[in-house]
């Protein structure tokens, strides 16, 4: 049987958040090794296990992954999140690097300075209501579809939900000129494997607080 | 027979370029029409049905393709250049998203403010050397192929020959550790196709000048 994947990143949300998302969304048990001092960083490094010396990376079927997209695109391939052709594929993948765009400035976030975390909440309000939501608001009314692309659920669903949660969480009523998207959030929500991510005790990471930017500064800075 | 693709940017490398390179390497011909003032860019985003409002945006087969990553995506696949497998697609996947780091940070440092320039170059400088290159130097020494991965052209070959130009535009002697990416530059640009992308008269643009950026920036408005 093979081995569960294997998640190595600190213990937060940050740039790992994503693949944890996809990863439940496919219903995959995955096991997690979470890096808190700079001496476990090393390790990984010194022993050739990050082929750019950066987490993200995940082992999965023999392989050590690294980067974002990579993980994000072998899971969606391997479990059937990218479209069942080219076309639907690309379509994925402009509605996920629209997304990831937003989701950026989340992750960021919380390493600005305490005087721009304001006005970037602002700004990240923008970005959503005037360039990201109302792409995604059409595309569900003219379909009238539950899923973003070809009538079943892709990366582009679950990337986009994990967004507008996370939006929420800082602007609760982000959502209001969106009713489409309110259906959206409330029907992919409800999806099993994801409704089980989004219960307490899952592996689903909280909003990230000073303990985890702390651990991050402390495990990257030089 | 199907129209050349039109690829809509700003007449300097920025985010179109590598995707000319792949186009180009990959023998398709395709045509540019150069967004010269901000007027150009507003009939762009008002004209059809770009996605989100940006750049670049290339027309192929009969959609509108905007963000770098969806459009080289589609283009590799297009043209057998992204890996005959899941497992190739996943090493090809992380190798050009190392690719694209580096080429991010080369990309933003004409904008970077006068302070910092110096800084950031150290930091390209170090990345490249102590982390980027070794890795690719290691694949190519790990197999003895002619090829990043599975023994033939890649859309990772062609998008890390690309970096090559870049580093050594910064500084030649990056590159004097490494044989075998020297080597590699040599045999990718000497493909046909590529030879003829980069002669006088080819499609390749050439390092962004102070003109270029200043126009870049009336247009795109950062």
């Amino acid at each position: 049987m093979a081995a569960k994947p294997k998640l190595h990143y600190p213990n937060g949300r940050g740039r790992m958040e994503s693949v944890r998302w996809v990863l439940a969304a496919a219903g995959v048990e995955f096991d997690e090794e979470f890096l808190e001092t700079k001496d476990q960083l090393q390790k990984l490094q010194d022993g050739n296990h990050l082929l750019f010396q950066q987490v993200p990376m995940v082992e999965i079927d023999g392989m050590k992954l690294v980067q974002t997209r990579s993980i994000l695109h072998y899971i969606a391939d391997k479990h059937h999140l990218f479209g069942k052709d080219l076309k639907e594929r690309t379509l994925i993948d402009m509605y996920v690097e629209g997304t990831l765009d937003l989701l950026e400035l989340i992750i960021m976030h919380p390493f600005l300075k305490p005087d721009d975390q304001q006005k970037e909440v602002v700004n990240m309000a923008q970005k959503a209501i005037i360039r990201y939501f109302p792409v995604f608001e059409k595309v569900l009314r003219d379909h009238g579809q539950r899923f973003l692309v070809g009538n079943q659920l892709s990366l582009a669903d679950i990337i986009l939900l994990q967004t507008i949660l996370a939006l929420e969480e800082k602007i609760p009523n982000i959502l209001s000129a969106f009713p489409h998207l309110q259906e959206f959030t409330v029907k992919i929500s409800n999806i099993p494997t994801i409704k089980k991510f989004l219960e307490p005790g899952s592996k689903k990471k909280p909003p990230p607080d000073d303990i985890y930017v702390r651990t991050v500064y402390n495990l990257f800075m030089p | 027979m199907a129209a050349k693709p039109m690829l809509h940017y700003f007449s300097g490398r920025g985010r179109m370029e590598p995707i000319r390179w792949l186009l180009a390497a990959a023998g398709v011909e395709f045509e540019e029409t150069f967004i010269d003032t901000p007027e150009d860019f507003e009939k762009l985003r008002n004209d059809g049905s770009l996605m989100f409002p940006q750049v670049p945006v290339v027309e192929i087969d009969g959609m509108e393709l905007v963000q770098s990553r969806p459009i080289l995506n589609y283009n590799a696949a297009k043209h057998n250049l992204s890996g005959r497998d899941t497992k190739e697609r996943a090493l090809i996947d992380m190798y050009i998203e190392g690719v694209a780091d580096v080429n991010e940070m080369i990309l933003l440092l004409p904008i970077s403010p006068p302070a910092e320039k110096d800084a950031k170059i150290t930091l390209i400088k170090d990345r490249t050397a102590n982390h980027y290159l070794p890795a690719f130097e290691k694949v190519l020494k790990s197999h003895g192929q002619d090829y990043l991965v599975g023994n033939r052209l890649s859309r990772a070959d062609i998008q890390l020959v690309e970096l090559i130009y870049y580093v050594e535009e910064i500084d030649p002697s990056l590159l004097t550790n490494f044989p075998l990416l020297k080597a590699l530059k040599a045999r990718i640009s000497n493909l046909p196709t590529v030879k003829k992308f980069l002669q006088p008269g080819g499609a390749r643009k050439p390092p962004v000048d102070e003109k270029i950026l200043e126009k870049a920036r009336k247009i795109l408005k950062f």
